[in-house]
């Protein structure tokens, strides 16, 4: 994305030098592993060489969904994904004389990076959302049309509740045009984005002996049904999902901490998968996200689950505080354009805080750059209102902040 | 929008087009009466330059200053040459052959620029700044909402090392070359700010004059496209407005209305050892001289370097001094904001920068204390070096070299802070404290980093942030000078930079990675 836009190169994104991998003994090898067989411990490539292991780590990812719309795998039809993607749609979409208008399908975290992309080029786009509003499944309403207001004011063509019905082609095979389902309407364009969701890249384990359900289906401790080859990141399943978490997750911290347990196991520490409470973040254009604990969307909202919410009247800031009604208990936080400490929800989510006290001290939680301004007043003084309680703003002091190290 | 954004660039361009053909213009003619003044006044004696300048120079009309400060600078030379041969030490020219053609050249001027001081000004600065303002303001508008919009920072010539960037870096390169070392070929920019130095100082202007009011136009200039950048972020702001107030007030007009007022010219805020001549013989005396406010002068700089420079280092971190006050600092902060992106983040450049930066410090200190010995023990020698060379070495490779054509003639190939990070000596010594002994660090927010790389490609430091942030482990880095614009970057909130207790100051407070494992306990643990 960023490469893209260009706000870096290439080698920026990359997060080692490259004399790293042969100082640290680690060997790059390139190739298509066409199938593993379990009994020898040996990973066959498509070019018919062998490789022998001890012990095998399978982080092979996961594929773009493409759900058999006719047209899909025309030239101009883009994912983004890896980095031959990225080459793709510079080839496809350099600028908006090449590129007159792109569609996008799928309103998720990756649909809106290719928008905002395709928007630093000037080309304009079409967004093809199919929920009634952007994230719906996952943000609650206000949330949702405030980021539906951020696509429109960066003149994005948004159009909630379409589906792509098919993608029409160019006698050269290229795309020339999209149908949406719900109108019929055809929308001339030169690519097609597609984003909605990924599935784990499995393909090559199929006839092999490693139990596979819709991802790689790996215990605690991420070994899969036999020894010695583990399975980590977006292609993993776990048997039993992780309190609150669904079996497959992708995220990228989650394979990291799978990353680093599965190292610890092979290392001969045995490390069972344990990724603590749920946390995630985005950026929508300018519109910076963070979320602790789970606020779930009207349409998943638990039985108990009750939420506070507060939007500054610009609309660029917003929070959603979601507890427990009957027992008080503090849940989950979503904040747009106000950056909150990781730490200190994570203590308040382990500690089972009540509501009243994370409003309190939610100046304790602010993680802005120094001489930003904040809105906990209005924040509480609205919950105040709402409530009719009084609660007041407990003001920042650094010895609760680092109580936690000493 | 957009055509005011061109009409800016056009203006600008033929500004600039007309600023360089300046040089070129005008009538200098070194009258006898100025030239018997000027010897008198300076007791010169030599009959062999004096001779040698009549016959080739004096009462002669030129149309350009070049060929005059040459034949001038020329004639010192073959003069001492000739004296120094025959030990006729009183009769040898010590004034160095270049500044003493800037001063001959700079009243025999008589053209077109000198009897317009004022137009010129307005034609060069004034336009300059109306065209940068016309260039810069459509941002506002042509950029979008407020918020990070780098977009085609890698796809510009000017800020990607292409031919814009090259052409920059040439003639910054040249810039530098003639302000320090050819004073007299910039006499006609130097004629068009005379008015504004008498009018502070009462003297006329003179290049260094010139530097300090370009410096604060630049400065200020380039401020309005910062504070347009980040509207959104109050630390920027408020960090921008500080280098600007401190860069006009104390490095600007403080040291020219004290001159005004018979006081010795002084930056309150240059602190030893970047102020590398603070402790020099020439200095000294002057500030003693100077009775009761020449001694407070002395006082306060010794206190800035001992006591007030690493109290504020341990409370705030050194970005107190290198992002808020500095005048070095503050046009890396303003005209080198754009090429931030490229300064190396290797290992290679960070081993360089320790080296390098950590062996000015040392030659700094050596120097001064040489200095200081030869001072109070009254001598000119010290182990049989003379102090005076060692100055000379110290002022032509780090003060002039070094601070000024490699420190901001590279900005547009190797990033704004290079003098920052590989030079300056007080940087280094700030770094120490930072390093060991302070509050300030750079928080990472738990396990949100993605590991995008922003942080890193912005840091103008070259410090690798991204390696920290994405282990959940701070940053503190001797070299961090606090711009907080890693943090600016940050798409997903992860860093932020502030004061606090020393307790757990590196460490992970953050290990939110999850298994609660901490790698770097794990390194200790093995």
């Amino acid at each position: 994305m960023y490469v893209y836009m260009g706000h870096m190169k290439f080698k920026h994104t990359q997060p080692y030098e490259n004399w790293f991998w042969d100082k640290n003994d680690i060997t790059l090898k390139k190739g298509f592993v066409k199938k593993i067989d379990a009994s020898q411990k040996t990973l066959i490539f498509s070019d018919g060489e062998q490789l022998t292991f001890d012990k095998l780590i399978i982080a092979t990812g996961s594929k773009p969904n493409k759900f058999g719309w006719p047209g899909q795998d025309l030239k101009g039809v883009v994912s983004l994904y890896h980095k031959q993607d990225l080459d793709a749609i510079e080839t496809h979409a350099p600028n908006n004389t090449v590129c007159k208008r792109a569609v996008i399908v799928g309103g998720g975290l990756i649909g809106i990076e290719l928008a905002e992309m395709f928007h630093s080029r000037h080309i304009p786009v079409t967004f093809l959302v199919r929920e009634n509003s952007y994230w719906s499944g996952i943000l609650p309403s206000g949330e949702s049309e405030m980021i539906n207001n951020e696509i429109r004011k960066n003149g994005i063509d948004l159009r909630l509740a379409s589906n792509l019905k098919q993608i029409n082609s160019n006698a050269d095979g290229t795309v020339k045009s999209i149908v949406i389902t719900e109108t019929g309407e055809e929308i001339e364009c030169n690519v097609v984005g597609l984003t909605a969701g990924v599935s784990p890249n499995i393909g090559f384990l199929e006839n092999s002996s490693i139990e596979t359900n819709r991802g790689i289906l790996v215990d605690r401790n991420l070994q899969t049904n036999i020894k010695d080859i583990y399975a980590i990141g977006d292609c993993a399943e776990q048997r039993t999902a992780v309190e609150g978490r669904r079996p497959i997750e992708a995220v990228w911290y989650t394979g990291r901490i799978m990353g680093e347990t599965v190292a610890q196991t092979i290392c001969k520490k045995e490390t069972l998968y344990a990724p603590g409470h749920w946390f995630n973040s985005a950026k929508f254009f300018d519109i910076e996200y963070q979320t602790y604990g789970w606020v779930n969307s009207e349409q998943h909202m638990k039985p108990n689950e009750a939420h506070f919410h507060w939007m500054h009247p610009d609309q660029t800031k917003c929070l959603t505080l979601a507890f427990n009604k009957t027992s008080q208990a503090f849940l989950g936080i979503n904040t747009f354009g106000i950056r909150m400490r990781h730490e200190i929800f994570n203590r308040w989510l382990d500690q089972k805080k009540p509501i009243d006290y994370v409003l309190e001290h939610l100046e304790i939680a602010h993680f802005d750059p120094e001489f930003c301004k904040t809105y906990y007043h209005q924040v509480i003084e609205k919950y105040n209102t709402e409530n009719n309680r009084n609660l007041q703003l407990k003001k920042k002091s650094w010895t609760q902040i680092f109580s936690l190290k000493s | 929008m957009k055509l005011i954004r061109t009409l800016g660039l056009g203006l600008l361009l033929a500004v600039f087009a007309l600023f360089m053909s300046l040089l070129f213009m005008g009538q200098y003619k070194l009258t006898s009466a100025t030239f018997e003044d000027f010897t008198t006044q300076n007791n010169i004696t030599s009959e062999v330059f004096i001779k040698d300048l009549k016959n080739s120079s004096v009462d002669k009309e030129f149309s350009t200053p070049f060929y005059l400060a040459n034949s001038i600078a020329k004639a010192v030379e073959s003069a001492n040459t000739y004296h120094k041969k025959n030990k006729e030490w009183a009769k040898v020219i010590w004034i160095k052959p270049h500044s003493l053609a800037y001063q001959l050249v700079k009243s025999s001027g008589t053209g077109i620029v000198v009897q317009n001081k004022l137009k010129f000004w307005f034609l060069s600065f004034g336009l300059a700044i109306l065209g940068a303002l016309l260039f810069m303001l459509p941002a506002i508008n042509l950029k979008g909402p407020p918020g990070i919009k780098n977009n085609h920072i890698f796809h510009s010539s000017a800020t990607n090392r292409g031919w814009i960037a090259w052409f920059v870096f040439a003639f910054l390169i040249l810039f530098y070359l003639v302000l320090y070392f050819r004073p007299s070929y910039m006499i006609n920019w130097i004629y068009t700010v005379d008015p504004i130095s008498e009018s502070l100082s009462g003297n006329p202007a003179s290049q260094w004059f010139l530097y300090g009011f370009l410096y604060c136009v630049i400065m200020s200039t380039m401020a309005v496209r910062m504070y347009i950048k980040y509207r959104h972020n109050n630390y920027q702001i408020l960090r921008t407005t500080s280098v600007l107030f401190f860069q006009i007030v104390f490095a600007f007009l403080i040291p020219e209305i004290l001159v005004r007022f018979e006081k010795p010219w002084y930056d309150f805020k240059n602190a030893f050892p970047l102020d590398y001549d603070f402790f020099f013989r020439w200095n000294l005396n002057e500030l003693l001289e100077n009775g009761g406010f020449g001694l407070f002068i002395l006082v306060w700089g010794v206190l800035l370097t001992l006591v007030v420079v690493p109290v504020m280092v341990y409370f705030f971190g050194k970005r107190w001094y290198c992002s808020w006050v500095c005048g070095c600092g503050g046009l890396a902060e303003t005209l080198g904001d754009p090429y931030r992106q490229l300064s190396s983040k290797s290992l290679f450049s960070w081993k360089v920068e320790r080296w390098l930066v950590h062996g000015v410090l040392v030659f700094a200190m050596l120097m001064t204390g040489l200095t200081l010995y030869g001072y109070f023990s009254e001598t000119y020698e010290v182990l049989g070096i003379k102090v005076q060379t060692i100055q000379d070495i110290y002022g032509f490779l780090i003060g002039s070299i070094f601070a000024g054509v490699i420190g901001t003639g590279f900005y547009p190939i190797f990033g704004n802070r290079v003098w920052c990070r590989f030079g300056c000596p007080l940087a280094a010594y700030m770094g120490v404290i930072q390093r060991f002994k302070s509050r300030f660090r750079i928080t990472t927010n738990g396990g949100q980093c993605i590991s995008c790389g922003n942080c890193s490609t912005y840091c103008e430091q070259g410090i690798d942030v991204r390696a920290y942030a994405q282990k959940g482990e701070n940053i503190v880095r001797a070299s961090c000078v606090g711009c907080g614009v890693c943090s600016a970057v940050c798409p997903r909130g992860v860093l932020k930079l502030e004061n606090g207790p020393e307790e757990g100051r590196i460490g992970s407070s953050a290990v939110l990675l999850g298994n609660e494992m901490n790698l770097i306990d794990q390194l200790h643990d093995k």
